[in-house]
């Protein structure tokens, strides 16, 4: 475990939704609702379907993310793999009833921690904001 | 995930405060009331936009007279600076849309 730690890390993002699970769920999997928050997309929720996720190309990156679905239990938890510029990185979504609504737990994990694979990262840029941002930290040293 | 990151990902989430940030970082210190005429904002939305900043420390504050003076503090995005935190930002961006479209899907 420890192990695993030093050489991936993990992402996790959590948010109370106030929205009911199989409406959000909806958006999690229906391919013409993915697209519209996410990527575009080839997405179908069935264990083993390979897609892609389509954005924007910007420079050293065709923005494409090569993608399998991992798991899928309804309206309770998706997974697919999430593979970009030579890095495979996991993508898994966990939606827990609440009072209110839902709770949502995505964790993107696999990330390599070494250094060198942070500076690839660094070049490819999700947005050109990201891109301003990385002016910015640069400017630092 | 650590508590300021979060922060910093909330904060420059919203385009407004982003704008704001950015607008600081490149003119250097600027009052309230300057950043109020530059952006079509009224002036208690900037001082709210100005509290999420501070509150993430990506900016400073100075008071004058009756004038608050505003400054960016860059190295505050260093966490940023790696792969997990870029993609920190991506996805607090698309769950930004994500429940945007939930709102919508009940029409």
């Amino acid at each position: 475990m420890t192990e695993s730690v030093a050489i991936t890390r993990t992402l996790t993002i959590e948010r109370e939704l106030p929205h009911p699970p199989e409406k959000v769920w909806r958006a999690l999997t229906e391919s013409s609702l993915i697209q519209e928050w996410l990527m575009g997309n080839d997405f179908q929720p069935e264990v083993g379907h390979r897609f892609k996720f389509r954005s924007t190309p910007v420079p050293n990156w065709d923005g494409v993310i090569d993608s399998q679905v991992l798991v899928v239990e309804p309206v309770s938890r998706l997974s697919y793999s999430w593979g970009t510029m030579g890095m495979e990185s996991v993508v898994t979504w966990t939606l827990t009833p609440t009072a209110s609504g839902t709770h949502v737990r995505m964790e993107h994990s696999g990330f390599p921690s070494e250094e060198s694979a942070s500076y690839k990262g660094a070049k490819y840029g999700w947005t050109n904001f990201i891109g301003k941002l990385e002016n910015v930290v640069g400017g630092l040293d | 995930m650590q508590a300021v990151e979060s922060d910093i990902f909330r904060a420059l989430a919203d385009p407004t405060r982003r704008a704001i940030f950015e607008r600081l970082t490149r003119k250097g210190e600027q009052t309230v009331h300057a950043l109020t005429g530059s952006f079509d904002v009224s002036q208690p939305a900037i001082s709210k936009h100005l509290t999420v900043l501070k509150r993430a420390k990506l900016v400073r504050h100075r008071r004058e007279g009756r004038e608050t003076h505003y400054t960016a503090r860059p190295q505050s995005l260093a966490p940023l600076a790696d792969w997990v935190s870029r993609y920190g930002v991506f996805w607090n961006e698309r769950f930004d849309r994500l429940e945007n479209l939930l709102e919508r899907m009940d029409k």
